[in-house]
This record gives structure tokens, sequence and C-alpha cells, in this order.
């Protein structure tokens, strides 16, 4: 058992579990906020932790379309559930931002940015997937002509603490999406938790010098062959239980040519437009604007907040609504996330964590209807 | 359906009525039946256009897709309306969508065929330009009253 | 002096920048302009045809609005149609008013391109504006370019945007204009029909060929498109046809992803376009 030892990025060590609050305490004296799961209201959410002992341990869930469910499960694991109901989107990208204050005055008016201080957040708990989204979100808020100055500030001093997956859920394809279930890069810190032979612990890679730096007071024993090997074990057998497959091949060409498959119309009819995929997707990143005015008159704030393609409004122009359908704007969010996202991003927008299948109140699968135009490719509307 | 089935309705419809019994049975060998279900489009605008229908029974929507506001019905046909006469007209293209609003069945015409019989006997082409132009002229003179717009509160 | 205060990795593009408006007058029944220039008494942003700004009104919001000026003159210019809550209170401004202004943005007409060729430039109804500082880029480097010719269709005679203009541009430089209405009263001596019409006309008078000619047109989706057939149709290429296309946008920059069309943001990629880059989505129903 050694501590203030000298960790190296790259380094693979072995954590016990009742040694997981020295990584919090060593976080918190480095002046980060920890995030993590919580278990409440029937579903996992991420919010501020203080204790170790405030992750959902011994929680399951279970997932289908449209149906989540949180259940006690058997291992008394700390990491067992999946994907809940929001994503780490909520800390790095925030429902509502505010954009910049306006002041009346006499010379007409005068505006103020908002500060671009960085919050040091340390997100604990972050699956292989949601990491992959975080770095997709970042290509699309750092890009190479425009940049968000708070999401990029906010973002370059997070923590990231992943935890791969130990097995998978109803609604997971990440192995399709090739998002996990291992984190490879990326991470400051990345834990596998093994939970074999009656030992509980994690094995813990370091993957920055961050990362290094906080294990370094965490108490902790080197990695040996054994312990990598459960790691690898583990993550394959999660691999091979998938929930579901997505098959991206040509992926984006094939939704290009079947813009006017008759599938669109059909899933349109079952789609509600209530914009849940949206708001829980980890990648989805819309917003609209919102002007407050004081009551007064005198000060105004313009606010960014989160809006989905889903609702009419969203494509409103001076002639009208340019997807009144909502067979249209399915297509739209569908087209976007896996294919158009390609073209713009230079990767799919989709991680395979399976969310958007899970809070789908009418269980709508993508993976589903992705297939369903792969079998009739060419299908049209015109009777030939 | 028999051949002698659709010339005895050819003969009984006004638009080829007073073709020669020749010119029918030609026009007859190119016409097949069809049946299309609402909510199908018969064709959509840009496609190519060799083909034209005697709408038996049922209603076509011809919409024009406008982005923004949507698909505008410009004009309906329904039983015993010739639909189609971009076949005759080159491009040979498809101006408008034609959407099904109730099943429709009705007769199918090979324009491409026809077109060549037109080449090889011009009498026949001219007979049928003749109803065509006709078409054309009614729809051409209705459009522009419709853009008049004169229900409209200052029309 | 009131001056935005920006924090230092604030950039300019997403905290609006103080204009004053210089002049404010009508056009058409609905159309209107403002002159601006910055409240600081720095010169105003330089600009290139084609690129648009986010007008901020205190409170109330902001609009994309193309800039309809010419770029070697003094004041930005903007022409606003009146049609929602924004542009209504926009249009109720005085000299004096103070807007904000985030831009420029967006992608150009292809003004490089077309040196040495003849310009065919189209629009419909308000697209008269986004497309006006083509004219006046072409008038400040005439020798550059061939042959000029406008061609535009408004609703109604009243409607016309720059009508005014379009007498002293035919005299003052080497412009050819045709332009039609939808409908007319009687009495009316212009053109009525659609604005295709003028398109066999210009052809036939010989004022472009299509082999050195570029094409650059803006209107309504439904105009562009029948626009550009007809362009084609008289043996422009496709690959010489550029269009501007109009999204809701709410940022600008391409974050707040409303201004998709297919795969391409409007507001960065576009709103220029070259014709055939994009006309399979723009074609698309409901896209």
């Amino acid at each position: 058992m050694v501590v203030n030892t000298a960790v190296k990025s790259g380094d693979t060590l072995v954590l016990e579990r009742e040694h997981l609050q020295e990584v919090f305490d060593s976080l918190h004296k480095r002046g980060y906020s920890t995030i993590g799961p919580v278990a409440a209201d029937g579903a996992i959410s991420y919010k501020p932790i203080a204790v170790a002992a405030e992750l959902p341990v011994g929680w399951t869930d279970e997932q289908s379309p449209g149906y989540y469910r949180l259940k006690r499960g058997e291992d008394g694991r700390v990491f067992d559930y999946l994907s809940g109901s929001q994503s780490w989107k909520r800390w790095l990208f925030p429902p509502e931002r505010p954009m910049f204050k306006a002041a009346r005055t006499d010379n007409g008016m005068e505006f103020s940015a908002e500060s671009t201080e960085p919050k040091l957040i340390a997100l604990i708990g972050v699956r292989p997937c949601e990491l992959a989204a975080i770095n997709i979100q970042d290509r699309v808020f750092m890009g190479d002509r425009y940049s968000d100055p708070i999401y990029a500030a906010n973002r370059r001093e997070a923590f990231i603490l992943t935890v791969n997956c130990s097995r998978s859920g109803g609604t997971c394809f990440c192995a399709s999406m090739k998002t996990g279930p291992k984190a490879e890069a990326g991470f400051d810190v990345s834990l596998t938790e093994i939970s074999e032979s009656g030992r509980n612990y994690f094995v813990v890679e370091v993957g920055s010098e961050l990362g290094a730096g906080v294990m370094s007071s965490v108490r902790h024993t080197s990695a040996g062959g054994a312990e990598k090997t459960a790691v690898a074990r583990t993550v394959a057998r999660t691999a091979e239980s998938m929930g579901r497959r997505l098959d991206t091949a040509g992926i984006r060409d094939l939704l290009f040519r079947n813009l006017g498959h008759p599938e669109w119309e059909k899933v349109g009819a079952r789609c509600l437009g209530c914009t849940n995929c949206t708001m829980v997707c980890p990648t989805c990143f819309c917003t609209t604007v919102e002007d407050r005015t004081s009551l007064g008159g005198e000060t105004a704030e313009r606010v960014s907040i989160w809006d989905s393609c889903f609702t009419i409004d969203y494509s409103r122009v001076a002639g009208g609504v340019m997807r009144q359908s909502a067979g249209s704007r399915y297509r739209q969010w569908l087209t976007h996330k896996l294919a158009s996202w390609i073209d713009q991003f230079g990767s799919s927008g989709c991680v395979g964590c399976g969310r958007c299948i899970t809070w789908c109140p009418v269980g709508i699968d993508l993976t589903e209807e992705v297939g369903v135009i792969r079998a009739s490719d060419g299908a049209s509307t015109t009777k030939e | 359906m028999e051949k002698q089935e659709i010339e005895k309705i050819l003969q009984g419809h006004s638009f080829f009525r007073e073709l020669s019994p020749a010119q029918i049975s030609a026009i007859a060998d190119c016409t097949t039946e069809v049946t299309y279900n609402a909510g199908d489009y018969v064709f959509r605008e840009g496609q190519p256009s060799d083909q034209f229908e005697l709408i038996r029974s049922g209603q076509v929507a011809l919409e024009i897709f406008n982005p923004g506001k949507g698909a505008v019905t410009i004009h309906t046909l329904g039983e015993n309306a010739i639909m189609g006469w971009s076949w005759l007209v080159p491009p040979y293209k498809k101006l408008y969508d034609a959407k099904v609003v109730k099943l429709v069945r009705a007769l199918a015409f090979d324009g491409k065929r026809i077109r060549t019989l037109c080449e090889l006997d011009p009498k026949l082409g001219y007979e049928l330009l003749k109803r065509f132009s006709k078409i054309m002229s009614d729809r051409l003179w209705a459009a522009r009253i419709q853009i008049l717009d004169v229900y409209a509160k200052n029309g | 002096m009131a001056k935005s205060r920006k924090s230092p990795l604030q950039s300019g593009y997403m905290v609006p920048e103080l204009y004053r408006i210089a002049g404010i007058y009508r056009e058409t029944a609905d159309c209107f302009t403002m002159e601006i220039l910055p409240v600081d008494g720095s010169p105003r942003m330089k600009f290139a045809p084609g690129q648009f700004n986010m007008i901020y009104m205190f409170g109330v919001g902001e609009i994309p609005v193309s800039i309809s000026g010419d770029p070697l003159g003094k004041t930005l210019v903007h022409t606003i149609r009146e049609i929602g809550s924004v542009t209504k209170r926009l249009a109720a401004l005085k000299a004096g008013d103070v807007v904000g202004i985030r831009g420029p943005f967006g992608t150009v007409w292809p003004m490089d391109a077309a040196i040495g060729n003849d310009v065919i430039v189209m629009a419909g109804g308000i697209a008269g504006a986004p497309v006006r500082p083509i004219l006046y880029e072409i008038f400040n480097n005439r020798e550059k370019y061939g042959k000029l010719v406008y061609l535009y269709g408004a609703r109604t005679p009243g409607d016309i945007l720059y009508e005014k203009e379009f007498k002293k541009w035919t005299t003052d430089h080497d412009i050819f204009i045709d332009y039609t209405v939808d409908r007319a009263d009687a009495g009316y001596k212009g053109n009525v029909g659609l604005v295709t019409n003028l398109v066999k006309k210009a052809k036939l008078s010989k004022w472009f060929d299509c082999y050195n000619t570029v094409a650059m047109v803006c209107g309504p989706g439904l105009m562009m498109k029948f626009s550009v057939k007809e362009l084609m149709k008289r043996g422009i290429p496709e690959s010489r046809c550029w269009i501007s296309e109009e999204r809701n946008m709410k940022c600008g920059i391409g974050m707040c992803g409303h201004c998709q069309c297919g795969p391409v943001f409007v507001c960065k990629d576009g709103p220029v376009f070259r014709h055939d880059k994009v006309k399979q989505f723009i074609h698309t129903r409901e896209i």
C-alpha cells in the first residue's frame, strides 16, 4: 500500500473499494467540485456529491425501448448502473447559459460579456460512450473558425474519471459505434470495477499528468498481469453482450439517398415530438435564445437555452415552417446524428448509449429505423 | 381488362370519341389498368413523363411544394379526367406532384409508345395535340383566374 | 462614450458591437433601410457581398439580415422587410437610436470567380437587398467584368425594390436592367409575368452568352429553383449558378443548429452556395 509516490501518466494501479473516498479528498484539496451519479427519483442522475458513500452502490438498471427501471443489484457493485436520463452535457454545456447583458445608457446601450473564469469540476463516473460524447461536443463548440470561450474554459479544466462498463444494457450499442465498452484515451483516470472471487477492487489507468497528481495522494498498489487480464476479460464480456447493434457501413450515403423513403412518414406517425431524445442525447447541442428584460426595461439579458429540432418553431422562416411534418423532423434528427455529422465534424454524432431508445415514450429505436431503411434501400412513395 | 373493353371505354369518353377506330385500336394497344392507393404519389415533380391516365374513379391532387409553406394543391382531378400532358411536350418531365386523395382506378397510357406512334402517324399526332392543347388552354385560363384571388377581401 | 466591454477571452462574434442609426427610411410599403455607423466613431466593419449580420434590438431579440450596401460606402446598410415582432420594432427606430451588430457572417458571392466573365444577377422580392452589393462591387471595378445583367421580379409594381435607383444605375454604369411583376393594375406599362421570362429576353438581346457567364440568384426557394432551371435551359452550366439560402438562425456561427439544410450550416457554409453542391438537399421536401 503506497501513498505519495510518483505516479506517472500511463501507470496501471489497483485501488481498493474502501479507499475510493481518497480520490474525492484528493480532488477537493485541489479545488475541484465533484459531480457524480446519484440514485434519486427512480433514476440515476449526475449531481454534485461530496463523499463516495453517495454513489449508487448496489443499484443496477433495466432498460429497453420506452422502459427504464432502477433495481437492486446482486453484487453490491458501485458502478453497476448504466446510462441514466442525463448525460454530462448538463455540466459542460448547461441547459441555460447567459450570453451577455445589455443596459440602457444615455448614449443608447452598453454590453457586458459573461465571465470566462472556468469552474473546476471533476466528473466522476463517466462512461466510455459519454467520454466519446464529450469529445464530440468539443468539436462542435471548439471549432476551427468559431469557439465558445466559456465552454472551452470549463472543458479544459474539467477532471474526468471514467468507469469502464462491466456489463451491457438492453439499449446499449457502443461496440457498434466503436466508443466502448472501454475508454482508451482522453480521461484523467479510468476505473474498471472488478468483482471476482469475493474481491471488490478497481483497476486504475492513469491517463494524464493531472490524473497522476490526484492518484499520488490516494492509497494504491501496482497492478500486475492478473489485474490487467481481469480488465480485458470484463471488457470483452461486455462487448459480446451488447443490447443492440447498428450497422454503420456506408450509413452516410445510405441515409442521404433515402430521404424520400416511406419509413420517415411511418415513424413520424409514431413520434410525439416530445423532444425527450434530444434532451437525453449526450451529443445533441441545439440551442435557442431568450431575451429577458428587467421589469423597468433598464437592463436586458440574452440567454442561450437547450432547444430541439423536433419543435415546430425550430425551422421557422419568413414564409412559414420548413419541417412541418413529424416525419420530416424525425428525418432531420436521424440524418443529422448519423450522416450529416460526419460531413460536419468528421465522426458520427452517435455514441451508442441507447438513451434515445430508453427514454422515447413510444419506444422508437434508431437502430431499428436504420435497419428498415437498409432492408428496403431505395423505396419511394411513388408506385412504379 | 380485354382490349375490346378498353376500346369501348375510349369510344365512350369525350376525349377519344371522335378518333377513328384504327386510332382507338392503336391507343388501346398501349393501355393497361392501374390502381393507386390513397396517400401514394402517382408521380413526382421532375420524374420522366412517359405515361398519362384516364381516371375512372377516385381523386388526385396536383401539388406544388413551396419550401416553408408545404405542399399546395393547385388542381384536383377526379372521375373521367385525363391526367398528364407533359408526356407529349419536351423535355417530357413531370411538373407537379400527383397525390392520390381517394383510391384511384385508372387506365394508364404508355406515353413513350404513343409518342412514337404520333411520329409515324402525324394525323394521330395532330388529333392528340388538338385535344391536349385544349386541356392546357383551359387549365392556363383557370390558373390565371385563380391568381386574381377574386375571393380575397379586397379582391 | 459607450463602448462594449469584452473579457480578454471573448471575441467579437458572440457579443454585439454598438452601431448608431445615421439614417432610416422607407423603400416600399413593407421594406425599409437603415444606414448605421459604429457608436465609437471607428470605421464600420468590412464586408464582402453575400454576407449578413445579426441585428440586435435591446430586449427584443436578434434577426439575421443581409448587408445590402456598397462595400466602399461609408455606412453599413441593411434593407429589412417588416414581417415579425423584431422587424416591426426595428422599423420604428429613429436616427440616433442604437442597435447591436454581430458579424459579418457567411460565405460570399463569387466575385473573384466572376472576374473576366459576364454576370447575370436575378432577384425576387426582398432579395433585391442581398444582391445589391454585387452590383456595387462590379460598378466599383467595372473593367474587371464583362456584361452585367440584373433581372428582378416583384409581386406588384409597388413592391419593386430600389426602383428609383434603376434609372441612375443604367445611366451611370454599363448594366442592362429588366424587371417584372406577378400582377399589375390595367394601365401599368412594365412587364407582367414570371421573372424567368426576362431571361429569354436578355439572351435574345445578346446581353449575355452562356459560355462565359456566372449567374447569381436570390429569392424565395421556389423562385431560385425555377430561375436556375431557366438559366441552365439557356445554356449556363450548373456549376456557374450560385444561390443564397435562408434558414432560421439563432447564433450565426454554426452552434445553435437551426440553420442546417442537409449537412450544411447556412450561416457558415453558406448562405451563398454553388447550386450543384446543395441541390440534392434544397430540392428535397421539408429538408
